[in-house]
């Protein structure tokens, strides 16, 4: 299969422009702005103290003094879920980081070296797609023990490949490009012609896979917390707290349902976000509207 | 009474007007030629009448096939008439095709579909037009897939599809335009034949005024949307009444002028290429058996003096393109030596090379794919200036690039606009300042204007020949096309199969041709001239 | 063909060789000692010494390695340390249940998908594809074990249609046991459905965006038969891509999901052996869901050559 790559012809201005105009960039921006928010505004306040167990309050249904009720502790759901949505996005922004951070690299100069380092990086890239990020996460475990740090490490390693592949599928379509041949007709080395031309014309597409794998991260993450392999107590966690809420289903269902629309927002904000700059930096995606 | 009448038809896509009161009539067994430079609306005038356009389109005005209004026919309707009644043939052979199925199955399949034969009945049939457009049986089954084939056999499918079930009328939307001129040649005799075989209308669009003119009876000429002129062949062109008639009659037909010619072997050659031979890795036949490899160059030995201007022609895949690259040591050769200015550049790593690369540059084909989208004109026609031995300040950068602007007839005030703000063509006179920037003895152009409108081109070539007199600088044109040879080049080499046939004085080569490779280019190369000659004699 | 064939099944093997190793390496780094675990506290250091040589503790490394693929090859994985029976008896009575969600699964998730994806395509931008893919869209960002807990508050706590969990086991039955895995495969397929709708849609707008839909448009044929003869196979192709991946993240899922319901699963035992640190059927798990994916991705690549003939002809 090959790749093709459009590549816009705009400004600056014009592309705000754009984005002002497009519904899922406006929408998932502003709730990834909200969530990220939420996490910040948790560190100076929060409506209730969540470290603080007041068990005369315990099992509270959603009410006006406890938006989304208290658990099984008396803790305020709505203050759990701002702060956790600071490990969330902790674990994620790490995760992702890693993946780009190595993934990219290692993609883009597979692509313009090819032969054998190239062939050794798809390699593998398949032996790391064979475990997915669980079935990582739970071998770690089985190393370190569970914690949030392990969880970054699986959900990161698992990164890494996507975005060498990325990288590389992107390159290999900018290599053949004549402008690509113009530079090296002007003396310049694969490195530079890899900087300078290569990776600012796929950056829109690792930006795009950048917000789609923050996503899954954010799921991972929950993932991993609500099996217990994730961040521990007292720490809390979106994941966590439907694994604490599991068992309370009959008598405490907002236990359940509040922490599991935090994920849910927060991942479609940022497939909606995701959407919305492909939308507006890709012209083939916005031709299929 | 005509098979095709189209009455002050217009078309808009959103809010743009696409088309302007075209009209245009096709007579049964008549072939009427579409001509017009890119974005004059003649796709969509094709477009129209199949009713395959974009859904934003809207069409008012009045279009009736064989007594039937097109705009007013319901979906059902136009079904019917589609690849039975009319055919069509795309310009790009490469992508026409479904990749997934047989060639059997996609010629089959319209016949089958509208006359409701049988499967085998279909195949007989689809098998008897792949023979007639010249794919027989032994070396093309009906079980062969398009990737199998080359760009003409793909197009000879295409053919075959359209022509399945004998049409009323045929519509070929620059069905030459991505083949060589021979390809070319073959693919116009294939169609002339079947439109007189079966007394078919054919609409033949194309941007090439000698193409139409071999071809068509009448002719309409189509700018922004408007029809400029239309009449018989011959007549509207001998008269040329029209000024855009005659200013597109006189860039197909532009020869710039050039004052001195060079003559080989005056002075110390410039370039020198002896026995240089490029193997790829073929196709692996079986898994206990080496791939054979193919050789796309094949012992080329040649030079050429300061200030010379070559042309390196040939079909499209004769090795051109690959000895251009191992030239411009982008590639490296299997066997052989090229000398440049007296140094050996063969085999050489990059930081040895940044003193040849200061000598040599290159023009590319694609005016739109050879510069990077995202940086702008001062950094772009600034990137070869990374070779000189001292590095220039960022003032003196500027300097330069306006400079080299100026030159090729740009402004200064074009240096920090992206790419895209320029028109074909002068993104085309970007990439020449590009390559001149560092005061090259030698610019290789690979099709430097093959992609370009005829009025563009002429003012391109003008460019080419002035900066070749100027700053002295040594040209290797490789291209298809004769007319550019012999526009502005002193010498031709001929290529074919990866090896040099003939080489001699342009005018001689062009003339006289001697190989077998050269008679066919030349005797296939459409040329204006000529084809309005032969019109006059037989339309009177 | 075969050489394209063979070149997959060598890279296959190679994955598997070299993810053995990985496995491997990290049941060799990790602390403690299988011997002594298994004998407990009070054995003595000679009866410890004893078993490890029984159990080949002692061999060299590479040796040691060979053995252990050779015990995986001949379905040897092993005596679990807690449940002092072969891990594979353990496996196989759990793979009874892993295995039969998984592919509900998968098949549910394709059977939603495929048929939303070209409805969506063929009818873009209109209200019918809007909705579907606003759902799609929703679906996505749906965790699979939030959703499942949802559906067991809906069907099981609150209509009390289905069971909330647990699993009577085939020889209860086929339909017992077939609806106590339900609400567990609908958890799993529906987010992955909805991935699968959102691929098939844009391969399938992306093809019909090409050449040769437009030819076959001017042959005469309708739209419709168009986007079943042409379109329909060319965009299989990243379709069964994305099925591969889905794959590998159904049988992830499916480790979870077997913990939200309780069913007696590869998910279960995994997770009641990592806090038993019953190392020996972690690994095995962990191998035996490896190899699972790399098949599955093996059937992927030759499905490719099936579906585009491209690919038959390259080396």
């Amino acid at each position: 299969m090959t790749l093709h790559i459009d590549i816009p012809e705009e400004t600056l201005g014009s592309i705000l422009a754009k984005a002002f105009r497009n519904r899922s960039f406006l929408i998932g921006f502003a709730i990834t702005v909200l969530v990220a928010a939420m996490a910040v505004i948790s560190y100076v306040w929060t409506p209730y103290d969540v470290t603080k167990l007041v068990i005369s309050d315990k099992n509270l249904a959603p009410s006006s003094a406890h938006w989304f009720g208290t658990d099984h502790f008396g803790r305020d759901i709505l203050s759990m879920i701002m702060v956790g949505a600071r490990n969330s996005i902790a674990v994620a922004l790490v995760a992702v980081g890693i993946g780009m951070g190595i993934g990219v690299p290692l993609g883009a100069f597979a692509a313009a070296r090819g032969g054998l380092f190239d062939e050794a990086l798809m390699r593998l890239n398949d032996l790391v797609f064979a475990f997915p990020a669980l079935l990582s996460a739970i071998m770690i475990t089985a190393i370190f023990g569970p914690g949030a740090i392990n969880a970054i490490i699986a959900i990161g390693i698992f990164n890494i490949p996507v975005f060498a592949r990325v990288a590389r599928a992107g390159a290999l379509a900018i290599w053949p490009r004549e402008f690509i041949l113009a530079a090296r007709a002007a003396g310049k080395s694969k490195t530079q012609i890899t900087i300078e031309h290569v990776l600012p014309n796929i950056a829109t597409m690792l930006l795009v896979q950048g917000t789609i794998q923050f996503a899954l991260a954010i799921l991972a993450e929950a993932g991993l917390s609500y099996v217990g392999l994730g961040a521990q107590p007292p720490m809390p966690s979106w994941g966590r707290m439907l694994f604490d809420a599991q068992t309370r289903m009959v008598v405490a269902p907002w236990m359940a349902i509040f922490p599991g629309m935090a994920i849910v927002v927060s991942v479609l904000g940022l497939n909606l976000l995701g959407d919305g700059i492909a939308d507006i930096l890709d012209p083939k995606s916005r031709r299929q509207r | 009474m005509s098979l095709l009448e189209i009455e002050n038809l217009s078309l808009a896509i959103g809010d743009t007007p696409i088309l302007k009161g075209i009209e245009l009539s096709v007579a049964p067994g008549e072939v009427m030629g579409l001509v017009g430079e890119s974005g004059s609306g003649k796709s969509m005038t094709a477009l129209t009448i199949m009713q395959l356009l974009p859904h934003a389109a809207r069409a008012s005005g009045r279009v009736s096939f064989d007594g039937i209004d097109i705009l007013a026919a319901t979906e059902d309707q136009m079904c019917a008439l589609r690849g039975d009644d009319i055919g069509m043939v795309f310009q790009e052979p490469m992508t026409a095709l479904n990749p997934v199925k047989t060639i059997g199955e996609q010629v089959a399949e319209g016949i089958r579909w509208h006359t409701k034969a049988s499967r085998a009945e279909a195949e007989d049939r689809a098998r008897k037009m792949l023979d007639r457009v010249g794919l027989p049986e032994a070396k093309f089954p009906l079980s062969r897939y398009p990737h199998e084939l080359s760009g003409g056999q793909r197009q000879r499918v295409v053919i075959a599809i359209a022509c399945a079930l004998k049409p009323k009328l045929l519509i070929a939307d620059e069905p030459t335009t991505a083949l060589d001129v021979v390809l070319q040649a073959q693919i116009l005799d294939l169609l002339r034949g079947l439109v007189s075989e079966n007394r078919m209308g054919l609409l033949l669009i194309s941007h090439d005024l000698a193409v139409v003119t071999e071809m068509a009876d009448r002719i309409t000429i189509l700018r922004h949307g408007e029809v400029m002129e239309s009449g018989d062949t011959a007549q509207t062109l001998s008269a040329q009444l029209h000024p855009y008639t005659r200013q597109l009659a006189q860039a197909s037909m532009h020869v710039p002028a050039r004052a001195k010619v060079h003559a080989a072997g005056s002075a110390k050659p410039l370039l020198e290429v002896e026995g240089v031979t490029r193997d790829y890795p073929g196709r692996r036949t079986s898994l206990f058996k080496a791939a054979p490899s193919i050789r796309a160059v094949d012992d080329v030995s040649l030079s050429l003096a300061p200030g010379q201007s070559v042309a390196l022609v040939g079909r499209s895949g004769c090795g051109k393109s690959t000895l251009a690259r191992m030239i411009l040591a982008l590639d490296k050769s299997t066997l052989g030596t090229i000398r440049f200015r007296g140094e050996t550049i063969t085999g050489k790593s990059e930081a040895e090379l940044k003193a040849a690369r200061r000598d040599m540059q290159v023009v590319f084909q694609d005016p739109y794919g050879s510069f990077d989208p995202r940086q702008k004109v001062a950094k772009l026609v600034a990137e070869p200036l990374h070779v000189l031995e001292k590095k220039p300040t960022p003032a003196e950068r500027r300097e330069m690039v306006a400079h080299a602007l100026h030159e090729v007839g740009l402004g200064i005030s074009d240096m920090d606009k992206y790419p895209h703000e320029f028109s074909g063509g002068q993104r085309q006179r970007l990439s020449i300042a590009r390559a001149i920037i560092t005061r090259p003895k030698l610019v290789v152009a690979d099709e430097p204007v093959s992609a370009l409108d005829v009025s563009i081109r002429a003012q391109i070539l003008d460019l080419f020949a002035e900066l070749n007199q100027k700053l002295g600088v040594a040209y290797l044109f490789i291209t298809h096309d004769l007319t550019v040879a012999r526009a502005i080049t002193d010498e031709v080499l001929v290529m074919h199969d990866g090896k040099i046939v003939e080489r001699g004085k342009t005018g001689d080569v062009l003339d006289h041709p001697q190989s077998e490779a050269a008679k066919a280019l030349v005797a296939a190369a459409p040329d204006l001239h000529r084809a309005i000659a032969r019109r006059m004699r037989e339309q009177g | 063909m075969t050489a394209y064939l063979l070149k997959r099944l060598a890279i296959a093997i190679a994955t598997l060789i070299l993810a053995s190793m990985v496995v491997f390496a990290v049941l060799e780094i990790l602390p403690g000692d299988p011997a002594r675990l298994m004998l407990g506290l009070n054995a003595s250091a000679e009866q410890v010494e004893l078993l490890r040589n029984q159990m080949g503790l002692n061999a060299p490394l590479v040796l040691r390695y060979l053995n252990w693929v050779g015990g995986l090859l001949s379905l040897d994985f092993g005596r679990s340390y807690t449940y002092s029976v072969p891990v594979i008896d353990l496996v196989r009575e759990r793979m009874a249940v892993s295995l039969p969600l998984a592919l509900i699964a998968l098949a549910l998730s394709t059977i939603i998908a495929i048929p939303v994806g070209l409805y969506s395509a063929s009818r873009r931008g209109r209200a019918g594809d809007s909705i579907a893919m606003g759902a799609a869209q929703l679906g996505v960002a749906i965790p699979n074990f939030w959703f499942a807990l949802m559906l067991i508050y809906l069907f099981a706590v609150w209509l009390r249609l289905v069971p909330a969990g647990g699993f009577p086991g085939w020889s209860a039955g086929v339909w017992p046991a077939l609806k106590s895995l339900l609400l567990p495969a609908v958890a799993l397929a529906l987010p992955q459905a909805a991935i699968l709708a959102r691929v098939a849609r844009s391969a399938l707008i992306e093809v019909l965006n090409e050449d040769y839909i437009r030819t076959a448009r001017a042959k005469g044929l309708p739209y419709r038969a168009v986007l079943w003869r042409h379109a329909l196979r060319n965009a299989m192709i990243p379709v069964l891509t994305i099925l591969g991946l889905q794959f590998a993240f159904l049988l992830a899922g499916t480790i979870i999901i077997e913990n939200v319901f309780y069913l007696p699963g590869l998910g279960r035992l995994v997770f009641q052996a990592i806090t038993q640190r019953d190392l020996i059927v972690v690994e095995s798990i962990v191998m035996l869901l490896v190899v699972a994916v790399i098949a599955v991705n093996l059937v992927v690549d030759i499905s490719y050559a099936i579906v585009d003939p491209r690919l038959r002809h390259r080396q």
